[in-house]
């Protein structure tokens, strides 16, 4: 693992662990591009992608590039390292990130929101993804101010 | 149909509460049985007239405890699914075998011992190696579905109702020193309390002045972390009226949530913007109080569960005794204390004082302010709240009334 940053969850995963309906999203993630599977039937878009439509429990989807912009919904100031390996880590901010280009509620993202001011971070700030390369198979998606 | 006023709590046991871990050489199976044994006793019954284990979050394996003190039938064992969201609708499900005639007398009970496993801590076990050696998902066990959340820094229960918290101090201007009036509050009555494991006194400054842990959440705002059981027997209201306690009638109870709730808290977050900052028990208070015929102006003691002090907070919403938002203002003039606010609330101390048996002792101390016997008794008290959760559906609420 590299070196631990403050500010910056390190991701305990080296591999997504992908299964057909989540694959595309991590090919996309290691090409640098944000994508959400957006239900072909009722234009629904749903993260993590599952296999039926929440709305009207069609299957199929289409795979939608985003802008990669959002806004923070809420966030926290992880401050205790809960594992000792995080001491190094915190304090770092996890956020709830409603997507610019997506309905919201459905399709969230939870992220790390690196290179921000922990004491002056605030629900309503605008964040734009960056993809850190772990490894072959993983690009992991974190969040900077836009 | 209904399980309205069917069943009746007849008797209550527990061990000591002890400190996370302090309980060894005690086992989860010796305290389990200790209690149910204790709530047997008291309901002027014996093992018997056991026949039914109406349980949630799989507190125990009935094959084993039915095993271990040779109940001679069992006839109805299931568990609601998930975790502490099932407390209190572990009385319901009850309720239900009792009036469907599946069994005469049931147990519902918690036993926890946290010597080698800790509740609420870290998620995400270990970490990197990927390709796993065996394990299906690879290094530390992630399943695809997990991927999506596994960085994202949020790992434990109290990172995701920190989550909650701060999006509630966003929409309705939801303050800390509305988080301590709750912990003090509770404080106050955990200390008149002798089974409490937090008897000190505490002041606004100790709660400022608490380690932050996921802020907006301090060190306070947690559950602390225990071992203990509690067993609760219940039966036909018909059979209790001729046992050795005064029944406590299940007036109502009801359990599960909305859909889109789903695990909301486990690293979900996906629920629609009303629900969002919420204790996602207003569908359950909702059916709650249309089953008893009653609302909130009629309950004379709230239990409410309490891992995080903010969903305390937020169940005072959901269950109606202030409007939705409204909660922080509502405790700040004091109404959630007792023996004179308008709603005292976890008159035993709660989770955050007494002891984290996982919601059974607030089934414990409804049972106690009903037969007038509870250390700090809220005077006629007559209709008692007790919920389960806020945690991934299913959430349940009940009601209790003294006979």
């Amino acid at each position: 693992m590299s070196t631990v940053r403050r500010g910056v969850y390190p991701t305990p995963l080296t591999d997504p662990y992908a299964d057909e309906h989540t694959q595309p999203f991590w090919d996309a993630a290691l090409e640098g591009r944000l994508v959400s599977a957006r239900c072909t039937n009722c234009g629904t878009f749903r993260l993590p992608p599952a296999p039926f439509c929440f709305v009207c429990q069609h299957r199929e989807v289409a795979w939608v590039e985003l802008p990669g912009t959002g806004t923070i919904y809420s966030f926290i100031v992880v401050r205790h390292p809960l594992r000792p390996e995080l001491a190094e880590a915190v304090p770092y901010v996890s956020a709830v990130i409603d997507l610019d280009g997506t309905q919201g509620a459905g399709s969230r993202m939870l992220a790390n929101v690196s290179d921000v001011d922990p004491e002056t971070v605030a629900i309503g700030d605008r964040v734009r993804v960056v993809f850190d390369r772990v490894s072959d198979t993983l690009a992991q998606p974190r969040f900077v101010p836009a | 149909m209904s399980i309205k006023d069917q069943a009746a709590v007849v008797g209550v046991g527990a061990t000591p509460y002890y400190k996370r871990g302090q309980s060894w050489p005690e086992t989860e199976l010796g305290m389990a049985c200790t209690a149910i044994l204790l709530a047997l006793e008291d309901a002027g019954l014996t093992v018997q007239d056991l026949d039914g284990f109406a349980i949630y979050s799989y507190a125990c394996d009935p094959a084993q405890v039915a095993a271990t003190l040779g109940v001679p039938e069992v006839r109805f064992a299931a568990s609601l699914t998930s975790g502490g969201g099932g407390s209190a609708g572990s009385l319901g499900l009850a309720a239900a075998a009792i009036h469907a005639g599946m069994a005469d007398v049931c147990v519902s009970l918690m036993t926890l011992q946290q010597r080698n496993r800790r509740l609420g801590g870290s998620a995400v076990a270990g970490g990197g190696g990927g390709g796993g050696g065996g394990n299906p998902y690879g290094g530390g066990g992630i399943p695809p579905t997990q991927a999506f959340t596994a960085g994202s820094g949020i790992i434990s229960p109290g990172h995701s109702f920190s989550m909650l918290t701060r999006r509630h101090m966003h929409q309705y201007g939801t303050t800390r020193e509305h988080l301590a009036e709750v912990v003090i509050s509770q404080r106050n009555n955990a200390i008149r309390r002798p089974t409490s494991l937090q008897r000190e006194p505490l002041t606004l400054d100790d709660y400022f002045n608490a380690r932050m842990i996921s802020d907006p959440l301090c060190l306070l705002d947690y559950t602390m972390e225990s071992d203990g059981a509690v067993a609760v027997i219940t039966t036909s209201a018909e059979r209790a009226r001729d046992l050795r306690q005064p029944p406590v009638t299940i007036m109502a109870s009801a359990h599960g949530g909305m859909g889109r709730w789903g695990p909301a808290i486990a690293t979900y977050f996906q629920m629609p913007d009303e629900y969002f900052a919420s204790s996602g028990h207003r569908p359950v208070a909702k059916r709650l109080y249309e089953m008893a015929g009653i609302g909130p102006e009629d309950v004379d003691v709230a239990l409410l569960y309490d891992h995080f002090s903010p969903m305390v907070l937020m169940q005072l919403e959901d269950y109606g005794f202030c409007g939705i938002g409204e909660s922080g203002p509502f405790v700040a003039e004091g109404n959630i204390r007792w023996p004179n606010g308008k709603i005292p609330v976890n008159t035993h101390g709660g989770n955050l004082s007494e002891a984290y048996i996982i919601g059974m002792t607030h089934v414990r101390e409804a049972v106690e302010q009903l037969r007038g016997t509870a250390v700090n008794q809220v005077e006629g008290a007559e209709i008692a709240l007790v919920s389960g959760g806020p945690a991934s559906l299913p959430v349940s609420g009940t009601l209790l009334r003294r006979s």
